[in-house]
């Protein structure tokens, strides 16, 4: 019996995933890359990865995909000691990079959040907030997205194992229309798109099924947020659409463009 | 020989992570016996049916697919019937049709992801897939392509595989033409004879003798395997015969409390422990699988199914209780779910608009389907403008924990009654109770060191 020995570099580097407050799909993303997996485990050495295999190595990592947001007080002290085991620390995801959709919490009384839940909220430990990961350790490249791209996750992995920087463009999802040659659904159809304030990375997905972009990859690098604003109305908007519009999975993100907070729960302190 | 089996201990999994998100195991045994059997959810909360309030109509479906990455086109439909429900509208014909596609292709996808990437190291004896590929790599390259013709199918559908863009109420943004899905059915071609491939692999794995005595639940429609509607009918363990209600009871009958150890609510079936998913699902529907998925699950050895008007026991059909053989019913449902995307996409006309219109009202309605883990229930109360007032998600894990842990408990005891007392044994025995289930990917991959304090020290809440 042949076994297939592909030569191995003896030191190949160490690959760690983790996860916070998340939904997972970002590290199935890295699942789901089929055609490129057995060759991703045969550059890098998969050392933790919870999701995949029940071989956890400690570390320290060369590589860590930090997926999810920090929301309890067992993550704080978590995400130090990966950062701490990590040369290189990368954010997968709206979650991590932003927060999530679950910190739609910054923005509302988390104790009448778990009543809402919770018969028992005491049972339950949170903080009152979900947070970025950057908020807490320094980190290396942040890949947004919810979820993100695959390509642009092979991008990610790919530059590292070069030791260069990740090709990711920084500009709107009204660019990847373009190059797409998709008709824009606002000047066509007059629906309401945040295209021209999303971050690039889905290749204009929702425009190409002719809806509006939600902003699930967060503002782009330069936005006009204002400039948009009158033409959302136009396209019949009220207010507070736009609020619940731009505050959903990049909550923080957009908050922090627009330099406002939700609509919905105004002069909340977002702590 | 380990020691002898006296006093109380602990054994903890410290990590599982994730049921719908994290999890960890505690069994404390007492004397040789199992006196506990947790399964401990600690994944953080995110507090979906809070923020759901005071969103519009057509926000659930994007929303709530947010809770799970692994099965984002169960959210996204079971949230579209609920709103659908409480807003009059109903979504029939060739859009009805193109929600099941969609769900197929999320049915392959995950099924084989678990089969493959999760479930068959613990029968071959691996850490993972990657390990497995050393031995089998044909079984694991097999997996992959399958996997990738349910993505695939997502993908053209949904416009991406995790969390897909072009559902929305009353149907789709964009429908398809029927040239467009001409590839599907090439590619599809082959994944049925992948599944088949697999159902023959899976079949020839060594199956420990195992019952679960819980009763099962699953979504029942008439002349059809229940995917994306039908009726919760459950079929009670014992003499009882199968019974249904009305999904608006739903929460009269499948009630929620909270657990101290868990961020996960427990359910209970009108009192009882229940379990929802592939064997639930089998045991309620399988004789109206096609008969070439019925051919395979005859070849794997799960016996014909019974007919649900007849009583169990009554000599007319098999139920599967073993947790183990859960893998034979899902790659039997892959098989199904290949052949049923075939005939769907065979029957293909476009419909003269992507969706039918959900126009706003004040209501109430209740929505479920078929997620490959089980029974999904969404519930919407909506005012006049079509603002939430009130949602409700009950996922599969959560109803399906009680059963977890009486298998658990099972489990672990008729290891112990065997002498295999060692951490390494317990451990492997409590992993694979889990996977056998498939709570959630994550929570059914990986397990830390388990740790088996003698004699018990700790105070009966032990954070990992
Ligand atoms: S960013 Fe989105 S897809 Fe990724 S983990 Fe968070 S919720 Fe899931
Ligand atoms: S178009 Fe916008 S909302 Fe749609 S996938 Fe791309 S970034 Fe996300």
């Amino acid at each position: 019996m042949s076994t297939p020995t592909t030569p191995q570099p003896p030191h190949r580097p160490r690959l760690g995933v983790f996860k916070f407050a998340s939904c997972d799909g970002c590290q199935l993303t890295l699942l789901n890359c089929e055609d490129e997996l057995i060759g991703i485990a045969g550059e890098l050495e998969i050392a933790h990865f919870l999701e995949a295999s029940s071989d956890i190595a400690p570390g320290p990592y060369d590589l860590a995909l930090v997926e999810g947001s920090v929301s309890t007080p067992e993550h704080l002290e978590r995400v130090r000691r990966i950062r701490a085991d990590s040369r290189h620390l990368v954010t997968i995801g709206a979650c991590a990079t932003a927060g999530g959709v679950q910190a739609l919490r910054n923005y509302a009384d988390v104790e009448e959040y778990l009543a809402t839940v919770y018969a028992r909220p005491d049972y339950i430990e949170t903080l009152a907030t979900s947070t970025p990961i950057s908020a807490h350790v320094p980190v290396d490249f942040e890949l947004r997205g919810c979820p993100i791209d695959r390509g642009q996750l092979i991008e990610v992995i790919t530059a590292f194992l070069a030791g260069r920087k990740p090709g990711i463009p920084n500009h709107a999802v009204c660019f990847a229309c373009k190059r797409r040659g998709n008709v824009c659904v606002t000047v066509a159809h007059g629906t309401p798109c945040l295209g021209p304030v999303t971050h690039a990375g889905c290749g204009a997905l929702c425009p190409t099924y002719g809806r509006g972009c939600y902003g699930c990859f967060g503002p782009a690098g330069t936005t006009n947020l204002p400039a948009l604003l009158p033409i959302l109305r136009r396209d019949g908007m009220g207010d507070d659409d736009i609020g619940r519009f731009l505050h959903t999975f990049n909550v923080t993100a957009f908050t922090a463009v627009a330099g406002q907070e939700p609509g919905t729960t105004e002069g909340e302190d977002p702590v | 020989m380990s020691e002898p089996v006296t006093g109380s201990r602990v054994l903890r999994v410290p990590a599982l992570t994730r049921v719908e998100g994290e999890a960890a195991l505690h069994l404390r045994i007492h004397d040789g016996t199992v006196t506990e059997a947790r399964l401990d959810i600690y994944e953080p909360p995110r507090f979906f049916e809070a923020f759901l309030r005071g969103r519009a109509h057509t926000e659930p479906p994007d929303l709530t697919s947010r809770i799970c990455g692994i099965c984002p086109v169960a959210y996204q439909l079971s949230a579209c019937r609920a709103v659908e429900n409480a807003c009059g509208a109903v979504v029939d014909g060739q859009l009805a049709a193109l929600r099941r596609l969609l769900y197929c292709g999320e049915w392959i996808e995950s099924q084989t992801l678990h089969i493959h990437l999760l479930h068959a190291p613990d029968f071959l004896g691996h850490d993972d897939m990657i390990s497995m590929s050393r031995s089998h790599l044909a079984h694991v390259e097999r997996g992959l392509r399958l996997k990738q013709s349910g993505n695939a199918i997502v993908e053209l559908l949904g416009g991406r595989a995790i969390h897909p863009v072009n559902v929305r109420l009353g149907g789709f943004h964009r429908t398809p033409t029927r040239a467009e899905l001409r590839p599907l059915a090439e590619r599809l071609r082959t994944a049925l004879d992948d599944a088949w491939d697999t159902v023959r692999w899976v079949a020839g794995f060594d199956f420990p003798d195992a019952e679960c005595t819980a009763d099962l639940l699953a979504l029942a429609e008439t002349g059809t395997y229940a995917i994306e509607s039908g009726v919760p009918t459950v079929l009670p363990y014992g003499d009882e015969p199968p019974r249904s209600f009305p999904l608006r009871d739903f929460r009269d009958h499948v009630t929620e409390e909270q657990v101290p150890h868990s961020t996960a609510l427990h359910s209970r079936l009108d009192g009882r422990r229940h379990l929802t998913g592939s064997l639930a699902r089998y045991a309620v529907n399988g004789h109206l699988l096609s008969p070439l998925a019925l051919a395979a699950a005859r070849e794997a050895g799960l016996g014909d199914p019974p007919l649900r008007s007849a009583a169990p026991g009554a000599g007319r059909g098999e139920v599967c209780r073993n947790p183990y053989r859960s893998i034979l019913v899902r790659a039997v449902e892959v098989l199904y779910a290949v052949e049923e995307a075939l005939r769907i996409i065979a029957e293909y006309e476009r419909p003269a608009h992507p969706h039918v219109e959900v126009p706003a009202r004040a209501g109430a309605g209740h929505g479920a389907t078929e997620a490959p883990r089980g029974l999904l229930y969404h519930h919407y109360a909506l005012d006049g403008q079509g603002r939430i007032t009130d949602a409700c998600i009950v996922p599969p894990t959560a109803q399906n924990q009680g059963a977890i842990e009486e298998d658990l408990r099972r489990l672990v005891q008729g290891g112990l009654d065997r002498g295999e007392d060692s951490e390494a044994e317990l451990t492997r025995l409590c992993e694979r109770a889990v996977r056998n289930h498939d709570p959630c990917i994550s929570c059914s991959a990986h397990f830390l060191d388990l740790k088996i304090e003698r004699p018990f020290r700790q105070p009966w809440r032990v954070r990992c």
